[in-house]
């Protein structure tokens, strides 16, 4: 199988691979990347613990090619600490006890960031539909849901 | 089994790829890919086509055309589609919604394709380089259609007079039970003038309840004047079983369902 050209910026570093024509951008990530936050759950666009943020939306990187990823914009749940330093989400998982097996988390947390990116301030139904596509077996889910309202409070106080 | 993704500019180079054997149109994914990562290897060559005319929508005299690459979360955030808006919004989670396109839902089979029967109930047009084919003859021989969709047409609803309701076990989110849409013109003194219904899960596709249209004619929308719609509301369907719900049970919730859509 021909080997194709990848080139994209995953959370802020410039990437380039060559990989196999039809590689998910899963499989890049995970095993030609070595970014092994996105998780591989169902593969079949149920569970969401795949989801990454491609160009500021939301999307399932087990069902998106890595060849149409060209040029694109890549967030994942591993560039969101900085320096050592946990993201505002992260520091709000811990605190509301939001991870048990913690294999849904690095999804939950990239569909609970890019809610916060548009909805600083959101209802407590804005995280329940954000979180919508997302399966949590450890938790019930309400960890969860009061983990991402704890961080927009957060934010909200340090922006006053 | 690797997959080889060719990308086209224009929809005219790609039709003529996609006739070969093996080869399947790559929308958003949310169909395709995910059966490659189940483990269908009926297909080995994927075709898309990078036409940003194609992510187009446009509205405008009472005409919408959602370009086959359309994703649900473009349909459901636009200021003018707010009648169609629950539709969209009735697909996936947010993550699938940014990757479904129109065109796909076409294609979905049940429990999946939430638009499409929107879409059945909109007496959409389907359209590709070989012209535009009503959405219902469409779904009928969609399995055999070669020629890439490019765009729906339709005439946009007002909010009053279309109707969606989706059922699914799981809140806020999960697979259909079922879905119903239906377009009603209603008479001024109260009762149906025009009807359309459209169900999802009641067959392998996207079906109409014709006998409930046909029973829904001149009455009103109360308990008694939808009872005989209701009644004939199962006749002709063939309602899919899965690991969400059996036929059976598809079958006797559907005029609940179809009540409640009517009398809301």
């Amino acid at each position: 199988m021909a080997k194709v050209p990848v080139e994209f910026t995953l959370n802020g570093s410039e990437k380039a691979e060559f990989i196999e024509s039809g590689t998910t951008l899963l499989h890049a990530l995970r095993d030609k990347i070595g970014d092994t936050s996105p998780k591989g759950g169902c593969h079949q666009g149920t569970c969401g613990a795949c989801s990454v943020i491609i160009d500021g939306e939301l999307r399932l990187s087990c069902l998106t090619l890595a060849e149409t990823c060209n040029g694109a914009d890549i967030k994942t749940t591993a560039g969101l600490a900085k320096g050592g330093v946990l993201h505002p989400l992260q520091r709000a998982f811990l605190d509301a006890f939001a991870t048990q097996c913690g294999f849904c988390t690095p999804g939950m947390m990239m569909a609970a960031k890019v809610l916060l990116d548009r909805t600083p301030n959101p209802s407590r139904d804005d995280v329940v539909e954000a979180l919508s596509g997302n399966i949590c077996r450890c938790t019930g889910y309400e960890p969860i849901i009061q983990a991402v309202l704890l961080t927009a409070r957060a934010n909200s106080q340090n922006a006053a | 089994m690797p997959l080889a993704l060719q990308t086209f500019p224009t929809v005219k180079d790609a039709n003529a790829t996609l006739q070969a054997a093996g080869t399947r149109y790559l929308g958003g994914g949310t169909l395709v890919i995910r059966a490659a990562n189940e483990g269908d290897v009926s297909t080995s060559s994927l075709v898309r086509v990078t036409d940003p005319g194609l992510s187009q929508i446009a509205v405008a005299g009472g005409k919408v055309r959602l370009g086959a690459s359309v994703t649900m979360a473009a349909i459901a955030s636009h200021p003018e589609l707010a009648a169609i808006a629950p539709a969209a919004r009735a697909v996936g989670g947010p993550a699938i919604r940014n990757m479904a396109t129109v065109g796909g839902n076409l294609f979905a089979p049940a429990p999946y394709g939430d638009f499409a029967v929107a879409l059945l109930a909109l007496d959409a047009t389907v359209v590709t380089e070989d012209g535009e084919t009503p959405v219902e003859t469409f779904l009928a021989v969609r399995d055999t259609s070669r020629a890439i969709v490019t765009a729906v047409g339709f005439s946009l609803p007002t909010a009053e007079s279309f109707r969606f309701l989706k059922v699914s076990r799981v809140k806020p989110k999960g697979v259909s039970v079922l879905s119903i849409a239906a377009l009603l013109e209603m008479a001024a003194d109260g009762t149906v003038a025009s009807v359309r219904i459209a169900m999802g899960c009641m067959a392998d596709r996207p079906i109409r309840a014709l006998a409930a249209e046909k029973g829904l004619l001149g009455r009103k929308l109360t308990p008694q004047g939808i009872a005989p719609a209701l009644a004939a509301a199962a006749e002709g369907t063939a309602p899919i079983t899965d690991p969400i719900a059996s036929a059976w049970y598809r079958a006797e919730v559907l005029p609940v369902y179809l009540g409640r859509l009517l009398l809301n």
